[in-house]
């Protein structure tokens, strides 16, 4: 049943990672401008969820149906999928020695919005990203990750959702490795963010209940086992905190 | 990147997608019969109108070719027939000084790859061969003034014999390995450069060499001597059309750097997948002179190359930096040799390679450093990146210390291209291939950083091309 007011909708899906089981008949619709948040004890599925909806090889869904934008994506490559406009902040992001930051942000830019903005103004915009989540503009210049203490990595994935404007983020653990300061920006730019972008939708995974008071939940679901157990509004963060996980 | 003509790199990469169908027949002024003997050899050297001393060179060479057995370590070269070989083919009777003189035909294939363009925009000098023979040389007025001499050698046994005679055959001789023989016996074309005494030459001389014809062996000579306190760069550029048989370039260069000179040697090779390039590249460094191998290969069937350099007096350092990618059905052997004959001197090998589709890429090198020698520097370091599962890669380093007090160190590092730093960068809307290419030329950069810019923006093509088609 895929219902057309919600920009994401997951029915039943079921993906295993070389053969164990990492999402279990999991149901999930997220409508546009919505953030959901996602809770759980670690191993829960969370991440794999983020995974299993922006295409990545190794996680092979055997059951189940995803649907963006009204449009099956299970059969679209992960390029495919965020030229939809999804997104997804990395836990771990990835280094790619010898690709500056700039390089590779410019080539993302180009593949979403294509080229009609002149070089200087691109440069404007890449300048404002990078400075928002407090990285230095020598950053650009250096190799993607390379080096990046966890806090960079995870600044430097915020700069991209910035940048790139997505419909659907999907934004992973982007607080751990970041300083209370630093928490405090990040939130103060994602409510900014979704101001700008009355339709952006966001899933946020977090540990961080200081992180998620600063923002404004709409839908909280508390996984265990690969599949959602519970969920409801804002309220159930403050019982899943008394309670834990379980 | 704006300084490059978008226009030039759009006939580089038009050239190199068309090797295919680039292979319409020519007229030779000159072209031999197939299979190589005694006869042939004089036939050459008769029609070259050579000193003696040459023809005894070229004879006692083919002995050592015939004598020597195939090289059984190494690359596959059981394919490889050298008396199916055409050993000269001449396309005119003429080095031509402008390039409105050359003929037509010849005249459209390099023009393609942009080579008059570039003279005028970046280099300092430009000499071009088509099959046996250069048919085009020039070098600005600026150098001839100054005593830079860019010439063939052929040319130049005539103007300066002494100092051909004097260097000629020196650095490698015919006896080193049996392709070096080889090329003893038949070389024709190629470049002869000198540099006088303090002569800086701020822009890059450039050769560019092309196998046109089918089962035509390619075997230019080239001899590079730097007077001492001089600078030189020296960029040669390789390419052939594809065809069904098999075409062999095996070229000698000789580079004498002399105290305090400066010599920086940068080859892009992109040879099509039905050549076999056995190239002979070595250099003797003199007190602190410093030579630089900038070694790019793309394409051919079979390549086995190994730059070198003889750290003959105290001061000297020789550095190769090489790239290799390898694909499908191609084997790429390559590596550096450093000498060190005395102390205080250093080197230093950085060698990457990429294998993908099935291709095969070896690093295979030596660092030498003979009895009593002290204070030597030396480092390797080899990366190997895998594209995919059915591609190989292997490491033969030999390290050779007969002294104590020295430092050596080596570093090998296999990477294979991970499918998670694909995914990430696929996740920011950027294509699998776009992606490859993006992780093979973040990979590649420490390379492509030491060429000249035109080039720089050469090898990202390339890299780009070589990936197209090879993701599924």
């Amino acid at each position: 049943m895929i219902q057309s007011n919600n920009l994401l909708t997951i029915n039943n899906l079921t993906t295993e990672v070389e053969g164990s089981l990492v999402l279990k008949e999991l149901y999930l619709s997220v409508a546009p401008g919505q953030l959901h948040l996602l809770l759980g004890a670690n191993g829960a599925g969370k991440s794999s969820l983020g995974m299993t909806v922006m295409g990545a090889p190794n996680y092979v869904v055997t059951k189940g149906e995803i649907s963006f934008c009204g449009q099956n994506i299970l059969t679209l490559s992960p390029d495919k999928r965020a030229r939809m406009g999804l997104f997804l902040a990395f836990q771990f992001p990835y280094a790619i020695p010898g690709v500056s930051v700039s390089t590779f942000l410019r080539e993302a830019y180009r593949a979403l919005h294509g080229d009609k903005l002149l070089l200087k103004d691109y440069q404007t915009l890449q300048n404002q990203a990078l400075d928002s989540v407090g990285l230095d503009l020598s950053f650009a210049s250096r190799s993607l990750n390379d080096g990046f203490s966890g806090g960079e990595r995870k600044r430097l994935e915020i700069a991209q959702f910035v940048l790139l404007r997505p419909k659907l983020a999907i934004l992973d653990e982007i607080d751990s490795g970041l300083d209370l300061d630093a928490i405090n920006k990040i939130a103060d730019l994602i409510n900014l963010t979704r101001k700008l972008n009355s339709e952006m939708s966001i899933i946020l995974i977090t540990h961080s209940t200081k992180f998620i008071d600063l923002l404004n939940v709409d839908q909280v679901h508390l996984m265990r086992d690969g599949s959602i157990i519970e969920r409801g509004g804002a309220s159930l963060i403050k019982k899943i905190e008394r309670s834990g996980y379980e | 990147m704006s300084a490059v003509e978008p226009r030039l790199l759009k006939k580089l990469s038009d050239q190199v997608m068309n090797n295919t169908i680039d292979r319409d027949n020519l007229s030779y002024a000159f072209k031999a019969q197939n299979g190589l003997n005694r006869e042939r050899v004089q036939q050459l050297w008769s029609m070259k109108k050579e000193p003696e001393w040459m023809l005894d060179l070229r004879l006692k060479s083919l002995e050592h070719f015939e004598r020597m057995p195939m090289p059984e370590w190494g690359a596959d070269l059981s394919e490889l027939d050298a008396q199916n070989l055409c050993y000269y083919a001449r396309p005119t009777d003429k080095v031509h000084t402008s390039w409105d003189k050359v003929p037509e035909a010849i005249k459209q294939r390099f023009e393609r790859l942009g080579i008059p363009q570039a003279e005028r925009r970046y280099l300092a000098g430009v000499g071009a061969q088509f099959e046996s023979e250069l048919i085009y040389k020039n070098l600005h007025k600026k150098w001839v003034d100054q005593g830079v001499i860019f010439s063939d050698i052929s040319n130049a046994m005539h103007e300066y014999p002494e100092l051909v005679k004097k260097y000629f055959g020196t650095v490698i001789r015919a006896s080193d390995n049996k392709f070096s023989a080889l090329n003893g016996a038949v070389w024709s074309g190629g470049s002869f450069v000198y540099v006088p005494h303090g002569v800086h030459i701020d822009m890059p001389l450039q050769a560019y060499f092309r196998i046109n014809d089918e089962q035509v062996g390619q075997f230019e000579r080239t001899l590079i001597i730097a007077e001492p306190g001089s600078f030189v760069h020296y960029v040669e550029g390789c390419s052939a059309p594809k065809y069904q048989s098999n075409s062999l370039h095996s070229a000698v260069v000789e580079v004498v750097a002399l105290p305090g000179s400066h010599v920086r040697y940068t080859t892009i090779q992109n040879w099509s997948n039905s050549v076999y390039n056995l190239v002979t590249k070595r250099a003797i460094a003199y007190k602190n002179a410093r030579v630089e191998w900038i070694d790019g290969n793309f394409g051919s069937k079979v390549t086995m190359k190994y730059p070198s350099v003889v750290l003959k007096e105290s001061g000297a350092s020789g550095h190769v930096m090489s790239i290799a990618v390898a694909g499908d059905t191609q084997w790429i052997d390559s590596g550096a040799k450093m000498i060190h004959c005395a102390s205080n001197t250093s080197s230093s090998i950085v060698s990457k390679s990429i294998s993908q589709s099935g291709g095969r890429s070896s690093y295979r090198g030596l660092v030498k450093i003979l009895p009593g020698v002290q204070n030597v520097s030396a480092s390797v370091v080899c990366d190997a990146l895998l594209m995919d599962q059915d591609s190989r890669s292997d490491t033969y380093p030999t390290i050779d210390v007969k002294a104590s007090e020295n430092a050596v160190v080596h570093e090998a590092s296999v990477s294979k291209i991970s499918d998670a730093q694909k995914f990430y960068i696929q996740t920011r809307a950027i294509s699998e291939q776009a992606a490859s290419a993006m992780i093979v030329n973040g990979f590649i950069d420490p390379f492509v950083q030491h060429l000249p810019l035109e080039y720089a923006v050469e090898i990202n093509r390339l890299i780009e091309m070589e990936m197209e088609g090879s993701v599924g």
